[in-house]
């Protein structure tokens, strides 16, 4: 039996950030691999985007290279309504501790605001998944395993805003 | 943006507001009267302090059934860290290294 020491006892994560760019680019930045590429984890993404389309976010070449399996992340499109809002099921595949929690759930939600800013949010329903929380919360970027969605979301809006991702964070 | 930080610093600087994210951190998803049974004010300065925090962009609201719940959104925190932190202690790593060659150096 193990027992978490997650600070945590979170079902669903939601962050949100407010980015100066168009539906469109955010949609495109978070389902294509020619930008899935440039930021946060940093690996190539493959969407079927349609009902029961497969989803998959691959490792890194530097993961790979520690071990890591070709899948990171494994899904199915449950819901696309582009460039407004994305549903999938998660199965988060690079650790078989993390795998084991099983299938999570996450919605992508774009909407337009004023003066061309762009109010992206990632709602992440983490039910019976506390390691895999932990980890997307932040909880282990000591340890190596990055920053989880504020980092994502952090490096996506560098990305889109200024055309680079922050830096030093393609270190993993 | 800038404004934006702003708003992020002030609602930080409230003792009772950093409870309250402190509360959504070990549980997010919280109604108002979960919230307030935490805290020895009134109903009313409760929900101030969270429409301040919303206004921040630090807690997220949504509707669930009849209830609504609050959720914690770091990211504005994760924006200031990397626009602030990271900056200025990329600059003293950078700092005492410079330090450190030029003592070598010198050494030579």
């Amino acid at each position: 039996m193990t027992t978490t020491t997650a600070p945590t006892s979170v079902t669903t994560q939601v962050h949100r950030v407010y980015i100066k760019a168009t539906p469109e680019a955010i949609w495109d930045a978070i389902t294509k691999s020619e930008w899935t590429e440039r930021y946060g984890y940093g690996g190539r993404s493959e969407y079927d985007l349609r009902p029961g389309g497969t989803y998959r976010g691959f490792t890194t070449d530097a993961m790979r290279s520690v071990g890591a399996p070709d899948v990171a992340v494994e899904g199915e499109v449950i819901e696309t309504d582009p460039p407004r809002r994305l549903v999938l099921s998660w199965h988060f595949l690079m650790d078989p501790e993390l795998a084991a929690e099983g299938v999570t759930r996450l919605t992508y939600e774009i909407e337009p605001r004023e003066g061309g800013v762009t109010r992206l949010t990632v709602i992440h329903d983490l039910e019976g998944a506390p390691k895999l929380s932990l980890l997307l919360s932040g909880g282990m970027e000591d340890v190596g395993a990055g920053g989880g969605w504020s980092w994502i979301l952090s490096d996506l809006k560098s990305l889109l805003e200024t055309g680079e991702p922050l830096a030093g964070s393609h270190h993993i | 943006m800038n404004h934006d930080e702003d708003r992020v610093f002030k609602a930080l600087a409230d003792p009772t507001r950093r409870f309250l994210l402190d509360r959504l951190f070990e549980r997010d998803g919280r109604t108002l009267t979960e919230l307030e049974s935490e805290l020895e004010m009134t109903r009313f300065g409760v929900m101030k302090h969270l429409r301040l925090l919303e206004d921040a962009g630090l807690v997220i609201t949504r509707k669930s059934g009849r209830e609504k719940l609050h959720f914690l959104n770091p990211v504005p925190i994760r924006l200031i860290h990397d626009r602030w932190i990271d900056k200025y202690t990329e600059r003293q790593v950078s700092a005492l290294a410079e330090l450190k060659a030029k003592l070598e150096e010198e050494e030579a």
